[in-house]
């Protein structure tokens, strides 16, 4: 039997709720930037992820994710209910906490993921489609792929992909499908002939702030150890997102003023970025993953938006989508055993083969999560009905959906 | 007769012409926060990435209602007061108030509109 780490389990702990937080901490951001009319709903998008995955991940999420593997693809149902998953530590997975709190912490990602999705669909969305998709959506695509990634056996992970906490798991799958969701539901009445202005930026800038502050919980935990290389995660985790602020105001300088939005949304990438490289590049690759990710996002969105190709409405594949695909290659570069010796060397380390077994797992995810995405989107369409009614869009989703409104 | 003027200025003109009204002895108003544009059409705001247009702006609207013989001197201290010289200094508006009845005392009329040093009651010069 492995023995119990005080020092590891309490650190994951800590880092379950400092993940947990950044849920809230997305909502804020969202609701920030939507118009009044919808603040709640949006709000609700993100919070109401925290009670429905919670449920799903105990009764069969967890199990499908990390049950015993069938055929690289799926895990098997030996863990419903969290049946089994208790104080002993499982050893495939993290040796010295209690299985549980592995459970725990990987619940915490799974909640966040389809919170990210929302941004896409913000003010149009109907609300009881939406809890029906974000249920389908965890349990096919999610917990599928965060099994060949992070699942002992799934295939990705066999192949050798390094994701140290879910640049592919939870940014390209969650920048992917929201890609999806926007082709699919259409953009917003008015979208590109009036602006829509952010009802209370100073939320957003809340929301980043947290969100930067769990990070450390969702990369500095995800070396599930109270350990240097958990230090070396929240060092670059903090780096990228400095580093990536730093230039998004330098852009949007470039273009008119440092706009506040812009650089809380600079940092946010930056982080995105950074996160499957936390625990695998040095600080100065941090640096510049972070660095880069800022131009690679906000050009996206000036040609997306500048555009009017498509209403995504918040950005999140331009922000998730390829900020977690840029972080997914750039750990392919920067990788190096210096750092971690669970690792790899990648391309800028002599190793290009790992630059390439990167670039196979993240475009697999990427056309997985955005393949069926559509498909569950369509057929909803199809059966329930995505949108609200054009009225119902027009007053305003916290009237229409929930009778509520967010300032009287 | 009675008149009301509404005046619309710029937000960060109110005390100004708060001021400068007190000054000549309007001491009742109404201030309201409303949107709009005239000639000055809109502003441009910095977004996530890059610039967008807006065009209704933040405006303050003023209501006060005073006897016609105080009409041409409120108006011009309000114009003073609110000018900068630039597109978007606002607008004023004159209409005709049929009857004021004060709450508290049910005084109708001129009456209604009295108080204790303002500027009927002033000595004028």
């Amino acid at each position: 039997m492995d023995t119990i780490n005080s020092g590891d389990t309490a650190w994951l702990l800590v880092s379950s709720a400092l993940v947990l937080m950044m849920t809230p901490a997305l909502a804020f951001f969202y609701g920030g930037m939507v118009r009044k009319k919808n603040v709640l709903s949006t709000l609700n998008l993100s919070f109401i992820m925290m009670a429905l995955i919670s449920i799903q991940w105990l009764l069969y999420g967890y199990s499908l994710a990390f049950g015993t593997d069938h055929g690289g693809l799926i895990g098997g149902l030996d863990f419903l209910g969290l049946a089994g998953v208790g104080a002993e530590p499982n050893p495939d997975y993290a040796a010295t906490v209690p299985h549980l709190a592995f459970a725990a912490f990987q619940m915490m990602f799974a909640i966040i993921t389809p919170a990210l999705i929302t941004g896409a669909f913000v003010e149009r969305v109907r609300f009881r489609t939406f809890l029906v998709f974000s249920l389908l959506w965890a349990t096919l695509v999610y917990d599928p792929v965060c099994h060949w990634v992070w699942g002992n056996g799934g295939i990705l992970r066999r192949l050798g992909a390094l994701d140290f906490a879910g640049g592919t798991v939870v940014h390209i799958l969650a920048g992917f499908s929201a890609l999806a969701f926007a082709m699919v539901i259409g953009p917003r009445v008015g979208f590109g002939k009036y602006p829509f202005e952010p009802a209370n930026i100073p939320y957003a800038v809340l929301g980043a702030g947290l969100l930067w502050m769990g990070w450390f919980g969702f990369n500095g935990g995800s070396a599930l150890a109270a350990n240097g290389l958990a230090v070396h995660a929240l060092v670059t985790t903090n780096t990228a997102a400095a580093a990536a602020g730093l230039v998004w105001m330098f852009l949007s300088w470039r273009d008119n003023k440092p706009s506040v939005l812009g650089i809380v949304t600079g940092a946010v990438v930056g982080l995105v970025a950074v996160t499957p490289a936390a625990g695998f590049v040095t600080p100065l690759a941090a640096l510049l993953i972070g660095g880069l990710a800022a131009p690679i996002s906000y050009y996206a969105i000036k040609f997306i938006k500048g555009r009017k190709l498509l209403d995504e409405s918040l950005d999140v594949f331009a922000c998730h989508g390829l900020g977690g695909l840029w972080g997914a290659l750039a750990t392919g570069l920067f990788a190096t055993l210096a750092v971690n010796s669970a690792g790899a060397n990648g391309l800028f380390y002599g190793n290009p083969r790992q630059f390439l077994i990167q670039l196979v797992a993240a475009a697999a995810s990427a056309a997985f999560a955005f393949c069926l995405t559509f498909v569950i989107a369509k057929v909803l369409n199809a059966t329930m009905g995505l949108r609200v009614t054009e009225k119902e869009e027009a007053v305003g989703l916290d009237i229409s959906e929930h009778a509520e409104r967010a300032y009287a | 007769m009675t008149k009301k003027i509404e005046a619309i200025i710029r937000e960060e003109k109110l005390n100004d012409v708060k001021d400068a009204l007190r000054e000549i002895g309007i001491v009742g108003m109404n201030v309201f926060e409303i949107r709009g544009h005239g000639r000055q059409g809109g502003i441009t705001l910095t977004g996530r990435t890059g610039t967008y247009q807006v065009d209704l702006l933040p405006k303050v609207q003023l209501n006060i209602v005073l006897s016609d013989h105080n009409v041409e001197k409120t108006v011009e201290t309000i114009r003073r007061a609110a000018m900068t010289g630039q597109e978007g200094d606002g607008i004023i508006f004159i209409y005709p108030v049929e009857d004021v009845i004060r709450i508290r005392t049910g005084e109708r009329g001129r009456e209604a509109l009295m108080y204790e040093g303002d500027i009927d009651t002033r000595r004028p010069g």
